[in-house]
């Protein structure tokens, strides 16, 4: 069998080169400039896969991106893509695609037997039919549905292709490069504006292509607009969504046309356009008619045999009918006519018409007046039944069934962008009303149909496009002329007769399916759609969707512009996730931020965590460490013994400087920060406008009007945002200027009883003995020849210095302390050993600043100034945050000393599952030597006592000690040693 | 078991800008035209913070107290990745039309109707 449904000449297609390809398992020959569906059916195939729910036997149904049916798992292994549309698969050598949704095999299909329980699978069924009983539903039903229901199934493997994202400005946007959209490019081009034209086939031209008399014009104007430099023709290019201020997006199928994309190539790019004005030239999707087995392979939209015959040279049948319901839809019949092909007459809904008469002229029979009523054939047409005007029944012999029901315009674009739709009586369907962005619709998108007119409107709409843009578009163009068919149609959208009459083709949706959802109060067509899936396929509804619409609005006894169609949203057409995702996949899926230690740290053996957009070093795994926690507790214990060294180069920096600096700090924090001297530190809390703690840190004053504040690692943009927002909006009169220094310097916690004695080694400029530099004290000095300021601040709870340096100078301070260290023992730290010392701290971070804590909770009330407005201040003094029943900040250790803890495990009273709060962290103690928690605790006075620690998603228990939460040195001395 | 208990101190991270996520522009009065994406929005505008000795009452409304309008809005956008200045846009809720763009500290007034 070798492409013996071709025409003798003509088309879009290079018969002087064969192109190879597989489809199902099976070789077939095609042309270069075939889709996949031309050249299957130019082989003779007419099946082409199976239905969604009833695995009914399905033949291709249009001829462009509006198939329904004929959807085609393309290539293989992990670059295999479930349900591409084979009407817009550009045929290459060598392609190899799959049938869907069928079992065992396309043509013998065992779930076809479900069209025998159809009527348990109407619509709703997924909320009447499974419901019980209820462990079925796992284990029987879902699987069922999974397996039977389904499009195509997804590679599984990781796409290893490449995808890439491009925004584009321009004046002109145009979308469709069809007779409108050719002259409105071409229109704007001329006027100097730069344009940009999306067209979604591998062939510019729309509906040109099926149109020989016009192709002279179509050449030529695509070399005009080849010839200016400011247009971009952009084919392969689907313009999915129309979002705010005439932004659009797209995606250009790159390398979809060829087996793997060459090197260095995406796959697809996405495509983010910024437009001065629109022009919406995308044509219209022929409808269909709603009539009892409407769907059998051979039944076909009347304009997508056109095409295949003139565009692509293959007849999609050998024995064409029509069925229409408007004069337009004759020539489609016509052009297969002079295809050689056999015509069996046309069966029109209507009175007589010119169409019928054009008809009878070229020696066709028409019944006017009359309808299909159903279609035999099992796999393939072979007759249809018609009612007569009369209602006598006929059957005629057929295997091409034609369909028209005239015409929808692309309304999608327009429609996402705000641009209501108005009711056309003429074409019984939705056109573009009045835009509300700067956008024009031309051609049979706005509903000017025939070539001349829609490319004069084109024409109109490229002009004022690029008067929108600022040109003049003065000069003149060749545009094509000829006369149209009359596009008036008698608005019939459904024969009504025995046997299923499907809507949504894709979905399997039926009339009677709209009905019953009526019937059951569906009666909004939003309601509608989503009971009985009516266009929520990836069809979208564009053949049918106004066809259930107007099946609803007869049960309604209302209007179908009345009852309308459910909201265009995007996406226009499917998109691959790749596209949307380009190249945020893996390791680029967010941006890392690095300190500049990071490479010491990966080299010492660190193990990573994420904080925010940091990596931090976790722990460091040195030989001899049995596990991770005897890295941790090394850490741990060299700066309790010794010194540890950590970076914290990630904590928050916010440099504040100004006359009213100390004014500015004050109303930020909810302590007084202005009363501190130069040349100290003080730890400074700020609380949520709500009275909530928001984030902690340390406040030093390096001049009378210049401070250095830390924030959490976290809470550094928020912290900057909320200074920033309060400076500008609230007290803009503020002399204070406010710059983050996060990342302008390195900073290290040096820490543990040799602290001193490590540092002085290697610092010069600043004398480190415990009264010229005591606790909470800051000074600029020099490290091993390097800047560095030296705050005298603890985290861990033992002596302790923070040097801060130059970003670039970070690895040589942090080099020149680990040597001067290394009499000592010292060890680099990282954050699990950090947390694991601010615990035996009794400190708070993220697990008890957790939103929820006011300051008091967390034992730190007496921060609050008395005297003088603060963020939070007032909110903070409500009844519900200052009730002592309130979880406040206690510690827990487990009375048995062999007894781990966790974190979120529930304190309850023993014999009692009341919860009275929480355990927020917990660490295993180096100092005690056993595990520790800080917890948050409702009522007063239960230090001392014991309760539960309950942690019933796995039924742990364990009996807990209520102490302190200061588990080390509680007098605070050794930060001052 | 793995030392991981106390270590949320930081959020997940968050993914990147997405090139696909596309809304308003916002004319900055420093900057110029921007896209939303530059931006961190912030809320009502309309409300102000109460002086230095307000009640609870009136900052209880000044945080918790919102009109949500349908139409015209006045709101604080925040450009964040541009000059880190706060501004106030007039926007539609129900169209997203960005009618006007101000200074923090301008007087500017919400359309009629």
């Amino acid at each position: 069998m070798s492409q013996k449904f071709r025409t003798r000449s003509g088309g879009h297609i290079d018969r002087s080169r064969t192109l190879q390809f597989r489809f199902d398992g099976r070789a077939y020959q095609g042309y270069p400039g075939d889709t996949l569906a031309s050249a299957l059916l130019a082989n003779g195939v007419r099946l082409f896969g199976r239905s969604f729910k009833l695995h009914r036997p399905r033949g291709v149904f249009a001829a462009g991106a509006e198939e329904p049916n004929a959807l085609a798992e393309l290539r293989r292994g992990a670059r295999r893509e479930p349900n591409t549309r084979m009407t817009m698969i550009e045929l290459y050598n060598g392609l190899e695609a799959a049938s869907q949704n069928r079992f065992p095999s396309l043509r013998f299909d065992v779930m076809a037997a479900a069209g025998l329980v159809a009527p348990v699978l109407s619509a709703g069924f997924y909320y009447k039919t499974f419901m019980w009983p209820a462990a079925f539903w796992e284990k029987f039903y879902e699987p069922w549905i999974r397996r039977a229901a389904g499009l195509g199934r997804a590679s599984g493997l990781a796409d290893p292709d490449s995808y890439e994202a491009m925004h584009a400005h321009c004046d002109v946007l145009v979308v469709g490069s069809g007779a409108a959209g050719l002259a409105a490019a071409r229109v704007a081009g001329a006027a100097g504006a730069r344009v940009i034209l999306c067209e979604q086939d591998f062939l510019p031209g729309g509906g040109l292509l099926a149109e020989r008399p016009h192709e002279q014009w179509r050449e030529q104007t695509l070399a005009a607009l080849s010839a200016m430099p400011e247009v971009t023709l952009l084919s392969r290019t689907t313009v999915f969504g129309y979002y705010d201020c005439n932004v659009l997006g797209a995606v250009q199928r790159v390398a979809d046309h060829v087996p793997e994309p060459p090197p260095y190539t995406p796959r697809q790019r996405a495509w983010t356009i910024r437009a001065r004005s629109v022009v919406l030239a995308t044509g219209a999707h022929e409808r269909f008619i709603a009539f009892p087995d409407n769907d059998r392979p051979g039944v076909m939209l009347t304009g997508a045999a056109q095409t295949y015959a003139t565009r692509f040279g293959t007849r999609a049948g050998r024995r064409a009918l029509l069925f229409a319901n408007n004069d337009a839809a004759y020539d489609g019949l016509f052009s297969l006519q002079d295809a050689e092909m056999e015509i069996a007459g046309v069966v029109d809904a209507r009175p007589d018409s010119a169409g019928a008469a054009a008809a009878r002229a070229r020696g066709i029979t028409v019944w006017i007046g009359a309808s299909v009523i159903g279609t035999a054939g099992r796999q393939s047409l072979h007759g249809v039944r018609i009612r007569q005007h009369g209602g006598d029944e006929t059957r005629i012999s057929a295997d091409l069934l034609c369909v028209s029901g005239g015409i929808n315009p692309a309304v999608h674009l327009a429609s996402q962008s705000g641009t209501p739709l108005v009711w056309d009586d003429r074409l019984a369907s939705f056109v573009p009303g009045v835009p509300v962005q700067t956008q024009h619709s031309a051609g049979a998108a706005a509903g000017v149909t025939g070539i001349a007119a829609a490319a004069a409107d084109g024409a109109r709409a490229g002009a004022a496009a690029a008067a929108n843009a600022g040109f003049v578009a003065d000069a003149a163009i060749d545009l094509p002329c000829g006369d149209a068919p009359d596009p008036t149609v008698l608005p019939v959208w459904e024969v009504k007769a025995h046997g299923k009459a499907f809507v949504d083709i894709q979905d399997d949706v039926t009339t009677a399916d709209i009905r019953l959802a009526y019937r059951e109060g569906y009666r909004h067509i939003e309601h509608a759609k989503r009971y009985t899936t009516h266009t929520m396929g990836t069809e979208q509804g564009k053949t049918g969707g106004l066809i259930g619409a107007a099946v609803l609005a007869e049960a309604r006894g209302a209007r179908v512009q009345d009852v309308g169609l459910p909201t265009f949203r995007p996406f226009v057409m499917p998109v691959t996730w790749g596209a949307i995702v380009g190249a945020r996949v893996g390791e680029h899926y967010a941006p890392v931020r690095l300190t500049p230690l990071h490479d010491w740290h990966a080299r010492h053996g660190a193990t990573f965590m994420e904080a925010g957009a940091w990596l931090r070093p976790s722990f460091y795994r040195v030989t001899g460490d049995a596990d991770d926690w005897a890295s941790v507790l090394r850490e741990a214990r060299a700066v309790r013994r010794a010194v540890g060294i950590c970076d914290v180069s990630t904590l928050g920096k916010i440099d504040v400087q100004g006359s009213d600096a100390a004014t500015f700090l004050d109303r930020i924090y909810a302590n007084t920060l202005s009363s501190l001297p130069v040349g100290r530190a003080r730890y400074g809390l700020m609380l949520r406008e709500d009275g909530i703690a928001f984030d902690d840190g340390t406040v030093s004053r390096l001049g009378s009007d210049h401070f250095f504040v830390t924030t959490t690692t976290a809470n550094a943009d928020p912290v900057m945002a909320h200074l920033e927002f309060h400076l500008q909006t609230c007290w803009p009169e503020l002399d204070v200027q406010l710059a983050t220094v996060t990342d302008t310097f390195a900073a290290m916690s040096v820490a543990g009883p040799r602290a001193r004695d490590t540092l002085v080694q290697v610092l010069r400029g600043l004398d480190l003995a415990n009264h010229a530099f005591p606790f909470m004290a800051v000074g600029d000095a020099e490290l091993a020849g390097f800047p560095v300021r030296v705050f005298r601040i603890s985290f861990s709870g033992e002596l302790a210095y923070e040097i801060a340096t130059p970003w670039g100078c970070g690895l040589a301070v942090w080099q020149a302390i680990m040597q001067a260290g290394a009499a000592f023992g010292i060890e680099p730290y990282g954050v699990e050993a950090l947390g694991l010392l601010r615990i035996e701290k009794g400190h708070v971070a993220g697990a008890e600043l957790n939103g929820q804590t006011t300051a008091a909770d967390l034992g730190l009330g007496r921060m609050l100034k008395p005297r003088g407005d603060f963020i939070g201040r007032a909110l903070a003094g409500r009844p519900g945050l200052v009730d002592p029943g309130r979880p406040r900040l206690v510690g827990v250790m487990p009375t048995d000393r062999s007894n781990p803890l966790r974190a979120g495990a529930h304190l309850v009273e023993a014999g009692s599952s009341t919860s009275l709060g929480w355990i927020s962290s917990v660490t295993r103690s180096v100092e005690l030597e056993r595990w520790i928690g800080l917890a948050l605790l409702r009522g007063e006075g239960r230090i001392g006592t014991r309760l539960q620690a309950k942690f019933p998603l796995t039924g742990e228990k364990a009996e807990v000690a209520v102490v302190s939460p200061h588990f080390v040195d509680p007098e605070n001395a050794r930060v001052r040693a | 078991m793995k030392a991981a208990c106390w270590t949320s101190v930081a959020p997940a991270r968050s993914p990147g800008c997405n090139e696909a996520a596309r809304m308003i522009r916002i004319d900055c009065p420093w900057c110029g035209p921007r896209d939303e994406i530059e931006f961190t929005y912030r809320g009502d505008a309309t409300v102000r913070r109460p002086d230095a000795d307000a009640s609870a009452e009136a900052l209880h409304d000044y945080v918790y107290a919102r009109k949500n309008p349908r139409g015209w809005h006045k709101e604080w956008w925040h450009h964040v990745h541009g000059c880190r200045q706060y501004l106030q846009v007039v926007r539609h809720t129900l169209t997203h039309e960005v009618r006007s763009v101000a200074r923090a500290t301008d007087t500017l007034d919400l359309p009629v109707g």
